[in-house]
């Protein structure tokens, strides 16, 4: 196999692309978090930083426990705008890179209000790394580069 | 929405108490009090907060910022100094820079290339003279009072703070003594930008220097201390307060859980089900505070009438720019930094304490939310008014505890003495 993926493995890749969103779009957050290893990174960062080369994310959880406590704190503790999330992630490309697989997408990520009220809330591109794991593929890290670095209002349940 | 100023937009509504301690909502909701503002408060006899110095270490280093609405270019000239002007062409009124950062020789309007030293002053006009004696600007005209539109410019300790009015004090006699010495000891040593955050927030900018200014919501909106067990309202904290009540500085000392206290002390927060969770985070490491001030402060933030806000939330340290868009949004910018000294390790800490702060902070994101709520509700009814009295209501002094929206009055007092509102009068 070259570089470019066999057509089942991007098959694959797809489909796990396709069961994040719909985890978080269905507010399964805590089985979103079971698509990560445990040495994992998952970061959301602006495209200004990334640009500048300025290591600052909007989030930034470098373990799954950090990535559990973040979505345990939006069930006990935050308040947020009340919203339902509606993830469209584009094609994926993957390529095989080190002990795993480098994976891109780009996403625009609309909130509705329960009034039914939408918004284009953040678009960018993924930049995940991804591994097997017990015959799953699973991230080992998810790098959120957002393109809408001004936040609308806040910034609560993951991207 | 926008407007002209109307200087009787003014008299539309009533404070009655000469304390403040009654808002009316149309402050927050009126297009011409808005436009009013930009004359009277972000262009009137105070400083504004625009940029740190080492964003622009050399010659030609830019940044466009924005004082209330109106867009400016901060720069470094060749002699070093620390120019701020109106990013507005003397022409047709173009925007010049437009770049929100970078490194130029000039500025340069594309429109019709005039051209600018990193002074401000105009220098290059092509075809001024016409071609072959026809056409061109004419002979008389002077382009030395033509540059673009100076800012007054005064750096304390690294931090840049500009003025469009003559009238404002000495920059130290603005903030006066705590926050001359909080922006010492936030710049003691040399600071390094880890970077920015960018949050538009749709509600009126004063609906967030009002959240500034009431400590009070603290431990009651931001829940995410107070439910995993590490701090809370009844903790040691206060507010502090410049001689005019403009500024304030809501703090919270280390170990703010007083000694000896059990979690389930947290009684005040009587049948709201909230108060004292002590869940336990799986990862809690972030939340360490390594002691890096000869106090013990854990918590500051120094809100600078009337657009910035010093935050140093442990080891998270930031400066919050208010950029108001319109009466109904404004943008929060935040420069995040650490030390040039830190160690690689100190670094990391401050990157994952970020988490804490900002439009994704586990403390700090209900703002944006309860900003919002404010706003859409107070749409009509616009002479009826927001109640102030937590922590009492008269003077506006500094607060022992937090437990108090005090420091809020001193904005509003300082606010209409800028706008010509005769507080504590009746309607005329």
């Amino acid at each position: 196999m070259n570089s470019h993926l066999a057509l089942e493995l991007h098959m694959r890749l797809t489909l796990l692309f396709e069961e994040y969103a719909r985890l978080l779009d269905e507010d399964r957050l805590e089985e979103w978090t079971d698509l990560f290893v445990e040495e994992c990174v998952y970061e959301i960062v602006s495209r200004e930083n990334v640009q500048q080369n300025l290591p600052l994310s909007l989030m930034l959880c470098d373990n799954k426990n950090m990535i559990r406590d973040r979505i345990s704190a939006l069930r006990e503790a935050n308040i947020y705008n009340i919203h339902a999330d509606c993830h469209i992630i584009g094609p994926v490309r993957g390529i095989v890179g080190e002990a795993g697989y480098e994976a891109t997408a780009a996403y625009s990520l609309f909130q509705s209000t329960q009034e039914g009220e939408t918004r284009l809330f953040s678009v960018g591109r993924y930049h995940a790394h991804i591994i097997e794991r017990g015959g799953q593929l699973r991230f080992t890290r998810q790098r959120v580069v957002v393109d809408t670095g001004a936040i609308l209002t806040l910034l609560a349940t993951p991207i | 929405m926008d407007a002209a100023p109307a200087p009787d937009a003014i008299h539309r509504y009533s404070f009655p108490a000469a304390d403040c301690s009654r808002i009316p909502y149309g402050m927050y909701r009126d297009a011409e009090i808005y436009a009013l503002e930009q004359d009277r408060i972000f262009r009137g006899p105070v400083w504004n907060y625009l940029a740190l110095d080492c964003e622009l270490p050399n010659t030609g280093d830019f940044r466009v910022v924005a004082v209330g609405d109106t867009p400016v270019i901060v720069n470094r000239a060749r002699d070093g100094s620390v120019h701020a002007m109106v990013n507005r062409c003397a022409h047709r009124g173009a925007i010049v820079q437009r770049a929100i950062h970078g490194n130029v020789r000039k500025h340069v309007c594309c429109y019709h290339q005039w051209s600018y030293e990193l002074t401000g002053k105009l220098t290059g006009i092509p075809f001024r003279r016409g071609v072959e004696g026809v056409g061109g600007l004419p002979p008389d005209f002077d382009m030395a009072q033509h540059g673009l539109q100076k800012l007054r410019v005064e750096v304390l300790c690294g931090v840049i703070f500009g003025s469009f009015s003559p009238d404002a004090p000495p920059l130290e006699d603005f903030l006066d003594a705590p926050f001359v010495a909080q922006i010492n000891r936030l710049f003691h040593k040399p600071p390094v930008v880890l970077g920015y955050q960018r949050q538009r927030v749709f509600g009126n900018w004063k609906l967030y220097t009002d959240n500034l200014r009431d400590p009070n919501h603290g431990g009651l909106l931001h829940m995410f201390q107070i439910t995993f067990g590490i701090a809370r309202l009844s903790g040691r904290g206060g507010a502090t307060l410049d001689r005019d009540g403009k500024h304030n500085m809501s703090w919270a000392a280390q170990g703010a859980r007083p000694e000896g206290e059990t979690p389930d002390a947290g009684a005040g927060y009587g049948d709201t089900g909230r108060g004292d969770m002590d869940i336990r985070l799986r990862d809690p490491s972030m939340l360490r505070y390594h002691k890096e001030y000869p106090d013990d402060l854990s918590l500051t933030v120094a809100s600078i009438f009337p657009n910035c806000a010093f935050q140093q939330i442990g080891n998270t340290l930031a400066v919050r720019q208010i950029r108001t868009k319109s009466a109904d949004e404004f943008e929060i910018v935040s420069t995040y930094f650490g030390y040039a000294d830190d160690d690689a390790a100190m670094r990391r800490h401050r990157l994952r304490k970020a988490n804490l702060a900002g439009p994704a902070g586990l403390v700090s994101m209900e703002d944006g939310e309860a900003v919002e709520l404010v706003h859409r509700a107070i749409l009509r009814d616009r002479d009826e008014h927001s109640v102030v009295e937590f922590g009492g209501r008269g003077p506006v002094t500094d607060q022992p505890n937090l437990v108090t929206d005090v420091p809020m009055r001193g904005f509003w007092i300082y606010y209409c003495k800028l706008m010509g509102i005769p507080a504590g009068q009746a309607l005329s």
